[in-house]
């Protein structure tokens, strides 16, 4: 082999071997690169009982119930599952029905109680009256709220 | 081809080559910026849930398209300096850091701007927002290793290894908001089948992508002629030029 061979010998393992290095730990470790948990994690019990975590997935329409102050209740729903929600303080300009959102907080007696409530837009763009038209009512697409450990119900269907 | 690629990669021809095409791509970039950026910003209808504050996005969106096609291009330039030893490569390498450190710090500032009033928070530690600060770090890794050397193809081979070695976050970066979970919202414009942004948008955000690639190309010619002199500045052609 001449010395050109050699060194190309030596990049390219070292790229194969990034890569495999690479694919392999984030494998291993996609759970813990998940931004947030969905409803259908904390149903099935997959996200942790009683620890702060994230919570993300749609204002569900009609859900929305303001008490108190700055008070305020709704459901989370993704593609298949709901969680109650309660959270006390502002919340971001874009939070409304049908609107993704990810909240910190913790679950208490089945619901969650948020202590900071962050809104997530989708990738869509386009003119008011254009999302008029298309009657779309600002719903956001649940898709982008991926459970961290698929069930195997939904896999089924 | 091969005899006008291997000229080209000779230091004298590039140069001259530089000096033709250089010009013209910084009008081209001036008139595509201009035009992008005047009618996203003046022209282009408000968002229907983001209202005037999804302007950003002709900033932002260019700004982190070069982070990832800078580095991608200083990596293969990587490769080619560590296997056919050629010397505009090596200048390629040290000579394109600096450009995507500047349009990754760029994306990073836009990116907080837009976050605070849209999702309600500056920075969150979410897998597309670290992994790009990630891509910044590793682009500062690059511009010290390169002052840390003294002999100048030694410092470029050093900066090689480490551009190919950090190419493993540049798809982590463009991927992180479809492989898990994200705050991010997911690509708007590289998204095949349905379209996710109406055309008054999209053209003029194309025209800004576009221009920025134009100016990155006129710095990246810039800088290499500017690493290419300082290499041969010992060199007959280099004195021929500097004597006029």
């Amino acid at each position: 082999m001449t010395r050109r061979q050699n060194r190309m010998l030596a990049v390219g393992s070292l790229i194969a071997g990034l890569a495999l290095a690479a694919w392999l730990g984030f494998t291993a470790m996609s759970k813990n690169l998940m931004y947030f948990y969905t409803p259908t994690d904390v149903v099935s019990g997959k996200a942790p009982a009683h620890a702060k975590m994230r919570l993300g997935g749609l204002v569900e329409r009609g859900s929305v119930s303001r008490g108190e102050g700055l008070l305020v209740s709704f459901t989370l729903a993704d593609c298949a599952q709901k969680v109650g929600v309660k959270y006390e303080g502002i919340l971001p300009d874009l939070f409304r029905e049908g609107q993704g959102i990810v909240a910190t907080g913790h679950v208490e007696d089945g619901k969650f109680v948020a202590s900071e409530v962050l809104a997530k837009h989708d990738e869509n763009y386009m003119p008011p009256e254009l999302a008029d038209s298309l009657k779309t009512e600002g719903g956001h697409s649940c898709m982008p709220f991926k459970p961290v450990e698929k069930p195997v119900t939904a896999l089924a269907s | 081809m091969w005899t006008w690629f291997h000229r080209l990669a000779s230091p004298p021809s590039f140069y001259r080559f530089a000096d033709r095409v250089a010009p013209w791509l910084a009008v081209a970039a001036l008139l595509l910026l201009g035009y992008g950026l005047f009618a996203g910003l003046w022209i282009a209808p408000k968002d229907y849930q983001q209202g005037d504050a999804f302007r950003i996005i002709y900033v932002h969106v260019p700004a982190a398209a070069l982070s990832l096609s800078l580095y991608t291009g200083m990596a293969i330039a990587g490769v080619v300096a560590l296997i056919w030893r050629i010397k505009l490569a090596e200048c390629a390498i040290v000579a394109l850091a600096p450009i995507g450190a500047s349009f990754t710090a760029l994306a990073l500032v836009t990116g907080m701007l837009w976050g605070k009033p849209m999702w309600g928070a500056y920075w969150v530690w979410d897998a597309r927002l670290t992994s790009e600060l990630v891509l910044l770090f590793l682009y500062l890794g690059v511009i010290g290793l390169d002052q840390a050397f003294l002999d100048r193809r030694a410092a470029a081979r050093a900066c090689a290894l480490l551009a190919i070695v950090g190419a493993v976050n540049v798809p982590i970066v463009k991927y992180s908001v479809e492989w898990w979970n994200s705050l991010h919202q997911a690509s708007t414009i590289l998204k095949f089948g349905k379209p996710t942004i109406t055309a008054e948008m999209a053209i003029p955000l194309y025209a800004s992508l576009l221009g920025a690639y134009l100016l990155a190309g006129m710095a990246a010619l810039r800088r290499m002629q500017n690493e290419v002199l300082l290499r041969e500045r010992r060199a007959g052609w280099v004195r021929e030029l500097t004597a006029v």
